[in-house]
C-alpha cells in the first residue's frame, strides 16, 4: 500500500520511495527513507495535506505526494 | 566591509529550517548587521561581525536547508558560498532536540571539506522531551567541537566564541569524516574520486571526494562545474552516466537513493550513539496545542480568528494611530513650506509648488509606518511561533487549486482581503513562501486586493449610485477581488509563470516557539527601515515627474493675464467694499495685503491646532504683540475692522475659486489632460469621458488621490467639502448610470499597484521586467472587465445592479472552472 491510504492514528513503515527528481530527493532528506517508521497524526480540516512525525519530528505532505511512498502497516 | 589593514575571518552559518539560526546568528554578531541580498537572486544575504581575543570574525547567514542538493535556490546559494567564497570555517547550527534529521546535514557539510563548529542548539527543548546527549561521543563522531546552546536564552555564547576561534586557528587540523556508501558504490566513486584528481586545476579548488559522489547523485550543478572547468569534463561525464546506468540496471535503484540511505544510517548511528532517552514524552506541548489548532472544525474558526485579529490590531488599530502621528508629519511639511518662497496671489512660484507636491508625496507614504510597524512586529511573532505552517497546513488545499500556496494566506490578507489592506506588506510578506511559482503568483495578485487607498472611490460612487444596495454593493467589491484574483492567479501560473521553479509540498510543522522580544523587535525594524529607504527616493522622484506631466505646458500668455487681471479685479473689489476712508485701508494697501494674507493664515492654522481656551488665550496674545492692527481686523474689534474682515472672507473664497479654476485649466491643457482627452473615444467603451480619464491617470502617484483629483476638475462654485463632491459629480455628470459608477470601481479593484508597491515587487522579484508586468497587466484586466460590463450591460439593458449581479455569477463560474483545470504534470 501507499502513504495516502494510511488513516490516521496508524503506524507504517516506509519499503520504498517511488518518486524520483526534486520531489523523491526532497522526501529523502527529510528523512523518507526504507525502514523509517511514519506515524499519520492527522488530515488537515480540508482533508488535504496530511501531517506525519517520523524520526521525532513532523511533516505535513499532499496525498499526491504520499502516493510515492510505499509502505506497510505495523 | 573593505578593510585592508586588518585580516578578518569569514565564517558561514548553517542549518537546516526552525533550528534556532537566526538567533544564535543575532547571540553572536549583537547589532553589527547587514542586511542585503545574494548576487542575482532575492534571497536574504545577513552579514555581521564582531571581534574576539584581537580578532575579527566575518559572519555570513546561509539560507536554512534541510540538504546541500542543486534542487532548490537555496540550497544552491548555501553550497555555492561554501564552494566559491571559501570560508575558513562553518558554525553548522543543530536543534538537539532533532538530532538524528539535523546531522543530515552536518554529514554533508563536512564532506565539503569545510572545518566544522557545531552548535547543538535548543538544548532546553531537547531535556524537556527527555533527551540526553553526550557531548563528549559527539565530537569524536563528527569531529568537530561541540557548544551545547540555548540560544532565545543567551546561554553558551561565550563557549562558542571560544570554540570558533580554537578551530579557526588550527584549521588544518580538520579531516572531514570519509561516509563508506558501501560496496556497491565505493569502487565507483574510488575511480571517479581517481580520475578527477588527475586533473589538479580541479582539484585543488573542489574536494574530489566531494565532486565524485555529487556526480554519481546527478547533481546537474556539480555536472555544470565539470562541464565549465575540467580539461578532461568528456571522459569524466561519460564515465560518470555510464556508471549510473549500470548502477541502475544492476540494483534496481539509482545511486542518489543509495546516498541518501547511507547518510541516514550513519546519523542514525551517531544519534543512537550520544542521545539517551530519560524518559518517554508522549504528547509533547506542540501536539497538544496542534490537536486544536489543527482541528477539523476548531482549526478554521482560530485560523479565522486570529487573522481578524491581526487586521484589526494592524490596519485598524494602525490607521487610529496615524491620526496621532500625522501632525508631526503635517507640521514637518508646515516648516518646509514656511522654508519655501511664500504663496502667491494666484500664481505660485515653481520653488514653492513643486517641492510641497514632493513632500507630500513622501509624508502620505511615511504615514503607514505606524501600521507597519505593528503588523511587522505581528507577522514576526506569528513566524517564530510556527503558526504560520499550520495556516499553510489548514489553506493549502483551496489554495492550490489556483497556482498558489497554503502559504498565499497571509499576503494576501495583508494586501486587504476584506476591504482596507495595504499591497506593500502583503508583497514583504511573500518572501516565506518556499514554492516560486506560487510566490511570484502571490506577490502578482496581492495589489488586485482592495488596499485602503481604493476605499474613498468605492464610498463616493457607492453612495452615489447604489445607496440602496449600500449593503450588496460594498460586500460586492470587497468579495470580487478576491474572486477574480484567484482566476487572474491560477491564469499566470499556467502561463506566464509555467517556467518558474515549482517545490514539492513537503512542509516541516515545527514545534511550536515562545517567541523572544529582542528577535521580534529586530525582525520588525528591519523590515520597516527596508521600506523607508527603498521607498522614499523613488517616490520623490516619481512625484516629481508626475508633477511636471500635469503641469506642463502650462497656460498659454492670454490665460496667464486673464488670470492676472481677475485677480486684481477682486482686489480692486476688496478695496472698494472697505472704503477709502476706512482707517485700515493703507495698512494694507500694496504688499500690506500679501502680509495680511499671511497673517490670516497663520492664526487661522494656529487656533486650529489649539486644544482648549488656555492654548487659545496663548495664541491670540502672541498674535496681537505679533501685529496689533491687524489683530483688531481678525476679532473685529470695532465697525471698520469688521467691515474689512467681512470683505477679506470675500475675497479669500473668490481667490480659492480662481485659484482652483486656473488649477483646472492647467491640469486639463496639461500632457495629462490630453492622454486624458485622447483616450476618451477608446475609453468610452467602458464608460469613462476625459474627466474620469484624467482622475484616474493621476491616481497612479497615489490612489487615494483619486477622490481629490476628481474633486479639483468637477469644481463648483462653492469650495465645498468631499461631502459635496457628491453632488457636484451628480450635477455635472448628469447622463451617468449605475453601470459607469460599476464599471469605475472595478476598474479601480483592478488599478496597478501604487509606486511603492511597485517597488517592493522590483525587490522581491528581483527583476524590473516583473514590476512592469504587474504594472501592466492589471490596466489590460481592468480594461476588459469594465468594457464588459458597460458595453455588455447597456448591450443588454441591465441596470447597474443587475449587472452587478450578473458580472458575480459570472466571475465565480469562470473562477470555479479556472480552480477545476488540471494542474501541470509533477515535478520531476
Amino acid at each position: 500500500m501507499t502513504l495516502d491510504e494510511v488513516k490516521p492514528g496508524q503506524e507504517c513503515r516506509i519499503l520504498k520511495v517511488n518518486i524520483e527528481g526534486v520531489t523523491g530527493q526532497r522526501l529523502m532528506d527529510m528523512g523518507f527513507i526504507p525502514g523509517t517508521k511514519i506515524h499519520v497524526i492527522r488530515n488537515a480540516p480540508l482533508v488535504d495535506p496530511v501531517e506525519f512525525s517520523l524520526r521525532g519530528y513532523h511533516v505535513s505532505l499532499r496525498h499526491s505526494e504520499a502516493k510515492g511512498v510505499e509502505v506497510e502497516l505495523l | 566591509m573593505k578593510n585592508p589593514s586588518e585580516e578578518k575571518t569569514v565564517v558561514a552559518v548553517a542549518g537546516q529550517p526552525n533550528c534556532g539560526k537566526s538567533t544564535i546568528f543575532n547571540l553572536l554578531t549583537g547589532a553589527r548587521q547587514h542586511v542585503a541580498n545574494y548576487p542575482g537572486v532575492t534571497v536574504e544575504k545577513k552579514t555581521g561581525s564582531y571581534r574576539f581575543k584581537g580578532k575579527r570574525f566575518e559572519l555570513v547567514d546561509l539560507p536554512g536547508t534541510y540538504s546541500l542538493t542543486s534542487y532548490s535556490l537555496e540550497e544552491r546559494i548555501a553550497r555555492d558560498f561554501l564552494l566559491h567564497e571559501r570560508p575558513a570555517l562553518v558554525v553548522n547550527i543543530v536543534d538537539a532536540s532533532n538530532l538524528e534529521r539535523n546531522l543530515y546535514l552536518t554529514l554533508q557539510l563536512s564532506e565539503m571539506g569545510v572545518p566544522l563548529v557545531i552548535d547543538l542548539n535548543m538544548m532546553d527543548v531537547a531535556e524537556s522531551r527527555g533527551l540526553e546527549i553526550d557531548v563528549g561521543e559527539l565530537e569524536r563522531r563528527i569531529r568537530a567541537k561541540v557548544v551545547p546552546t540555548v540560544g532565545n536564552k543567551g546561554k553558551g555564547k561565550k563557549e562558542l566564541f571560544e570554540a570558533i576561534w580554537e578551530t579557526s586557528k588550527d584549521r588544518e587540523q580538520f579531516s572531514p569524516i570519509r561516509i563508506d556508501y558501501g560496496e556497491s558504490l565505493e569502487p565507483i566513486l574510488s575511480e571517479l574520486e581517481q580520475k578527477l584528481s588527475e586533473d589538479t586545476d580541479l582539484s585543488s579548488h573542489y574536494r574530489p571526494r566531494w565532486l565524485a559522489v555529487k556526480l554519481m547523485e546527478n547533481d546537474s550543478e556539480a555536472q555544470r562545474l565539470i562541464e565549465n572547468r575540467s580539461q578532461k569534463k568528456d571522459e569524466i561525464l561519460s564515465f560518470m552516466e555510464s556508471e549510473r546506468d549500470r548502477f541502475i540496471s544492476q540494483y534496481g535503484e539509482a545511486p542518489e537513493k543509495v546516498i541518501a540511505n547511507r547518510r541516514y544510517l550513519i546519523a542514525s548511528g551517531i544519534a543512537e550513539a550520544t542521545v539517551k532517552r530519560k524518559k518517554e514524552v508522549l504528547w509533547t506541548l506542540s501536539d497538544r496545542i496542534d490537536r486544536i489548532v489543527c482541528h477539523r472544525f476548531l482549526g478554521p474558526v482560530i485560523l479565522v480568528a486570529i487573522l481578524y485579529t491581526l487586521y484589526k490590531l494592524s490596519i485598524g488599530y494602525g490607521y487610529k494611530l496615524t491620526e496621532y502621528t500625522w501632525p508631526f508629519l503635517a507640521s514637518f511639511r508646515d516648516f518646509i513650506a514656511s522654508l519655501l518662497p511664500a504663496e502667491g496671489f494666484i500664481h505660485d512660484p515653481l520653488l514653492r509648488d513643486m517641492p510641497l507636491w514632493v513632500v507630500n508625496g513622501i509624508i502620505a507614504v511615511l504615514n503607514y509606518v505606524p501600521i507597519f510597524l505593528i503588523l511587522f512586529t505581528l507577522i514576526a511573532i506569528l513566524e517564530d511561533t510556527g503558526y504560520m505552517a499550520r495556516m499553510a497546513f489548514i489553506l493549502d488545499r483551496i489554495f492550490r487549486h489556483f497556482g498558489l500556496h497554503g502559504q498565499s494566506t497571509l499576503p494576501w490578507i495583508l494586501g486587504g482581503v476584506y476591504v482596507g489592506g495595504c499591497a506593500i506588506p502583503g508583497v514583504m510578506a511573500c518572501r516565506g513562501i518556499k514554492d516560486e511559482r506560487a510566490r511570484m503568483a502571490t506577490i502578482m495578485t496581492v495589489p488586485l486586493m482592495n488596499c485602503m487607498a481604493k476605499i474613498p472611490l468605492y464610498v463616493l460612487l457607492i453612495s452615489i449610485f447604489f445607496a440602496e444596495y449600500k449593503g450588496f454593493a460594498m460586500f460586492f467589491i470587497a468579495t470580487i477581488t478576491i474572486i477574480i484574483a484567484l482566476s487572474v492567479a491560477k491564469i499566470l501560473s499556467l502561463t506566464v509563470l509555467k517556467k518558474k521553479e515549482a517545490a514539492p509540498f513537503v512542509m516541516e510543522m515545527p514545534a511550536y516557539h515562545l517567541p523572544t522580544v529582542q528577535g521580534v523587535l529586530r525582525r520588525c525594524l528591519e523590515r520597516t527601515w527596508l521600506f523607508i529607504r527603498k521607498v522614499i527616493t523613488i517616490v520623490a522622484v516619481v512625484a516629481i515627474i508626475v508633477y511636471l506631466l500635469i503641469s506642463f505646458p502650462g497656460l498659454s500668455k492670454e490665460r496667464q493675464t486673464y488670470y492676472s487681471t481677475q485677480a486684481s479685479e477682486i482686489k480692486q473689489t476688496f478695496f472698494k467694499e472697505i472704503g477709502d476712508e476706512n482707517p485700515y485701508a493703507g495698512l494694507l494697501s500694496g504688499a500690506g495685503l500679501d502680509r495680511f494674507s499671511l497673517y490670516w493664515d497663520d492664526y487661522k492654522k494656529a487656533r486650529m491646532a489649539a486644544k482648549g481656551n488656555k492654548e487659545k488665550e496663548a495664541i491670540d496674545k502672541k498674535f496681537r504683540e505679533r501685529n496689533p492692527e491687524f489683530f483688531k481686523i481678525v476679532k473685529r474689534d470695532d465697525k471698520q475692522a469688521a467691515k474689512v474682515n467681512r470683505a477679506y472672507k470675500k475675497l479669500e473664497r473668490k481667490r480659492k475659486e480662481l485659484r482652483m479654476e486656473k488649477r483646472e485649466e492647467t491640469i486639463q491643457g496639461s500632457l495629462l489632460g490630453r492622454i486624458g482627452y485622447f483616450m476618451e473615444p477608446f475609453t468610452k467603451f467602458a464608460g469613462f469621458n476625459w474627466r474620469v480619464n484624467i482622475a484616474l491617470l493621476s491616481s497612479f502617484a497615489a490612489k487615494e488621490n483619486s477622490v481629490a483629483t476628481l474633486g479639483s476638475i468637477y469644481q463648483a462654485e462653492e469650495i465645498g467639502e468631499e461631502k459635496m463632491l457628491e453632488e457636484r459629480m451628480r450635477e455635472k455628470e448628469k447622463d451617468w448610470t449605475p453601470l459607469h459608477a460599476l464599471s469605475l470601481m472595478l476598474f479601480m479593484a483592478m488599478y496597478p499597484p501604487c509606486i511603492p508597491t511597485l517597488i517592493m515587487v522590483k525587490l522581491e522579484t528581483g527583476s524590473t521586467k516583473w514590476m512592469l508586468f504587474a504594472t501592466f497587466y492589471p490596466i489590460l484586466i481592468g480594461i476588459l472587465i469594465s468594457v464588459l460590463v458597460f458595453t455588455g450591460g447597456n448591450l443588454l439593458g441591465l441596470s447597474g445592479i443587475q449587472a452587478m449581479i450578473a458580472f458575480y455569477i459570472l466571475a465565480i463560474a469562470v473562477t470555479i472552472t479556472m480552480g477545476l483545470i488540471k494542474r501541470e504534470p509533477k515535478f520531476g
